[in-house]
């Protein structure tokens, strides 16, 4: 019996849930003889999607910033390169490049700001980084009313320019998808989106290699024991800094690859609550506030959105009317949050 | 120097109260560009204020009691909609229905207060962003509760508000039923309840002036030119040409004022007994507080369910003005409205009073009234306007609590200086 307690603490009570509770909608995809093949395809296709954003919780964590609440911020600037990427007319593979090289600058000077913000708020990173995300984002819908962007398939018909942007910016003839279909190949009626997946486990890749480098391994000394760090001579602030920029880069390149997959960059109050799913995931993986690897940002995504992904179908039969899957949405990712917080005593660490 | 002493204390009053300052002057700027009279404005602001003042002052004492901004007022709200839900199954109609509500939604607040307390006492030191991801949560809970639980496990037969397979709460629920119950009880004139509002509130003035402790006399004193001023205006209004349109349009739910000025009475009241000392005191700090023995896991729990019961109250009468909900939506913004709201007011994370929540309902609506038209006239686009109010909301509370970080962070500084 302590054996077992012991177990449960260690896999964590959500995990064992999570995992309990995918297995019964399986079950149920399999008894109400849901296409598994384009079930799994999908659940491929949202983990591919979903990996880079969950990865730019893992340079803040690192640092010791906690997870990175103020993720829209990258979202913004990730939206923002591929507009103006749109804008000047490229298209396809190389308006996606584009999108990122005019994305990149743009998150760090945005994460610099930002990071500045971070550092005098020590502490309290969570609450600050929610709203000062939520209040960019409205700021940015005002900016997106005003912004003299003139492709006529990003700004609303009647009006003509500066009547604004479209609140959904469709991607159809453009870039969709290019990641997805990029050697993607078929087994068994599963459709494998391997250039997505493949792009999501390079930028693991990179974040690991940096982890390794001098400065990560300075970023982790910061987030272990900031009075060690301190110490060593190693100056937790600009490590915070370091760790924030990496973090809202991630979030700019996430959401661009994102929308290629989704097919729609989507402005006005769309990014609002997007920290809240990748700080979800990474916690489901089994991070914490002050660890984060690179497992736990690949299983968390992968746990996360399957289960989201085929709660969809299955609940949409048991319950034809009302969002039964959009309930169960809310309360798993919420939940997940909720218990890390206990979980941590306090101390600000979720 | 008699007279810098007195440019000193201009200054420190306007430090001490930048934020009220600059909203008011941006409220100003607002009003004159929006081109709306201002009897129209007027009229919006004093039903906005009646609905939501109760919202904002039930953010007060989790304050005091170091919870920082409550957004688990959220769940009183729903607290709220659920016993409004009950009493409109069970077909009751106007103020009765509004009262068996009320008296339902307590223990559901209470329960629910209990369990947030609970819970923020699991998180000491996070506990703003517990209520508010607690928020989401019980949001989803709610709506499974209201979608699935309300007709698919126990039966209900409502057509009016069921859905039609006889499943779930419709997303809009009509309250005709109950529209106006408490604001249509009785109605005045702006001026003719200004000036019933300042007398009562000059009595009691007086009766603490007579009292004399010598402390706040000077408050007093400031409070009784105060409602002096008003008595003496609305006095003049009432019977000037120039404010009849305003006089005929602007009508005072004085039922729903009285609620509000009543709990603006009790709140301050509440504070002075041993258990609101006992609060402030674990707000200043929970270990000396503990060490003096309080029990500070109850107080809080206690200051939680408050919080909770007075927001269930609040978002109560809040529907019974606007005569609909929609009822998987009505509570979302509850919690963030009303902190955006009292931190105009010029409240902080760790300080706010009863004047402030006011002052900031009043700001807070007169903004939200007027940006739409505001910001068409200067940049030709109203939704400019109303992206513009939502920014403001979210920016105040993001100012603010980085403002009370740094200041904690800079505190510990130089604290670690002295060791």
């Amino acid at each position: 019996m302590e054996q077992l307690k012991k177990n449960i603490k260690a896999i964590g009570l959500p995990r064992i849930i999570i995992v309990a509770f995918l297995f019964v909608l399986i079950i149920l995809a399999v008894v109400q003889q849901q296409n598994m093949g384009t079930l799994a395809s999908d659940v491929l296709v949202r983990f591919g999607m979903n990996m880079v954003l969950s990865l730019a919780m893992l340079p803040a964590v690192m640092a010791g910033t906690g997870m990175n609440y103020g993720l829209p911020v990258g979202l913004l600037c990730g939206i923002l390169g591929g507009l103006v990427s749109i804008e000047i007319g490229f298209r396809g593979g190389v308006g996606l490049v584009m999108a990122m090289v005019i994305a990149i600058p743009l998150a760090i000077a945005a994460g610099y700001l930002y990071g500045k913000l971070i550092n005098a708020v020590q502490g309290d990173e969570m609450m600050v980084g929610t709203y000062v995300g939520y209040a960019v984002v409205s700021l940015m819908c005002m900016g997106w009313l005003i912004l003299p962007f003139k492709d006529p398939a990003m700004i609303w018909p009647i009006g003509g320019s500066g009547s604004g942007l479209r609140s959904t910016i469709t991607l159809s003839d453009n870039y969709d998808g290019i990641l997805n279909n990029l050697f993607a190949f078929e087994i068994g009626g599963v459709t494998v989106p391997t250039g997505l997946i493949l792009f999501g486990l390079i930028a693991c890749g990179l974040v690991y290699l940096f982890s390794r480098s001098k400065t990560g391994i300075c970023l982790k000394a910061v987030g272990d024991n900031p009075r060690f760090a301190v110490a060593s001579g190693i100056s937790v602030k600009k490590s915070r800094m370091i760790g924030t920029i990496l973090s809202t880069v991630l979030g700019a390149v996430g959401i661009i690859v994102y929308a290629q997959s989704f097919g729609f960059y989507q402005l006005y109050n769309a990014p609002l609550n997007m920290a809240f799913p990748p700080v979800a995931a990474v916690l489901l993986g089994g991070a914490t506030g002050r660890v984060c690897k690179i497992s736990h940002v690949i299983l968390g995504t992968f746990l996360f959105q399957a289960l989201l992904t085929i709660a969809l179908p299955v609940a949409n039969q048991l319950m034809p009317e009302g969002g039964l899957s959009e309930v169960i949405r809310i309360v798993v990712s919420n939940g997940i949050i909720l218990y890390a917080l206990t979980q941590s005593g306090g101390e600000g660490d979720a | 120097m008699p007279k810098s002493n007195g440019m000193n204390k201009i200054k420190g009053f306007m430090v001490s109260n930048i934020v009220p300052i600059v909203f008011i002057i941006v409220c100003m700027i607002g009003v004159a560009f929006s081109g709306s009279a201002p009897s129209i404005i007027m009229m919006d602001v004093i039903s906005r204020f009646s609905r939501n003042a109760f919202l904002v002052i039930s953010l007060i004492i989790p304050i005091l009691t170091g919870l920082g901004l409550n957004f688990g007022i959220v769940l009183g709200a729903m607290a709220g909609q659920i016993s409004l839900l009950i009493v409109c199954v069970a077909g009751m109609n106007g103020l009765s229905a509004v009262i068996a509500a009320s008296a339902l939604s307590v223990p559901l607040a209470v329960f629910l207060g209990w369990l947030t307390g609970k819970l923020l006492n699991n998180t000491k030191g996070s506990e703003m962003i517990t209520s508010m991801i607690l928020g989401f949560f019980a949001s989803g809970v709610y709506q499974f509760l209201l979608l699935f639980v309300w007709g698919g496990i126990i039966p209900i037969d409502a057509p009016g508000i069921m859905l039609d397979s006889g499943i779930g709460v419709r997303s809009a629920v009509n309250l005709n039923n109950l529209k106006y119950a408490i604001d249509n009880i009785w109605k005045m004139d702006i001026f003719t309840a200004g000036i019933i509002f300042s007398l009562i509130f000059l009595i009691i003035n007086a009766v603490k002036l007579l009292k004399r402790t010598d402390k706040t006399k000077v408050r007093t004193v400031v409070n009784i030119a105060v409602f002096a001023a008003i008595f003496v205006i609305c006095f003049w209004a009432s019977h000037a040409d120039a404010c009849k349109k305003m006089k005929a349009l602007c009508q005072i739910p004085m039922v729903t004022f009285g609620l509000i000025a009543l709990l603006c009475m009790f709140v301050p009241a509440f504070l002075k007994t041993k258990l609101g000392q006992d609060m402030r005191a674990v707000g200043q700090d929970m270990k000396v507080a503990s060490v003096a023995g309080i029990d500070v896991d109850k107080t809080r729990i206690i200051a939680t369910c408050i919080s909770t019961v007075l927001a269930s109250f609040g978002q109560i009468i809040f529907l019974q003005n606007l005569g609909n909900m929609s009822t998987y939506s009505a509570h979302e913004n509850v919690g963030m409205f009303s902190a955006a709201a009292l931190l105009i007011g010029g409240a902080s994370v760790s300080k706010a009073t009863v004047g402030q929540a006011i002052m900031g309902t009043i700001l807070f609506h007169v903004l939200f009234n007027v940006s739409p038209m505001a910001g068409k006239n200067i940049f030709g686009s109203a939704e400019l306007g109303e992206y513009f109010r939502v920014f403001i909301a979210y920016g105040i509370i993001a100012v603010t609590l980085a403002l009370y970080a740094w200041k904690k962070t800079v505190q510990a500084r130089e604290k670690n200086k002295v060791q």
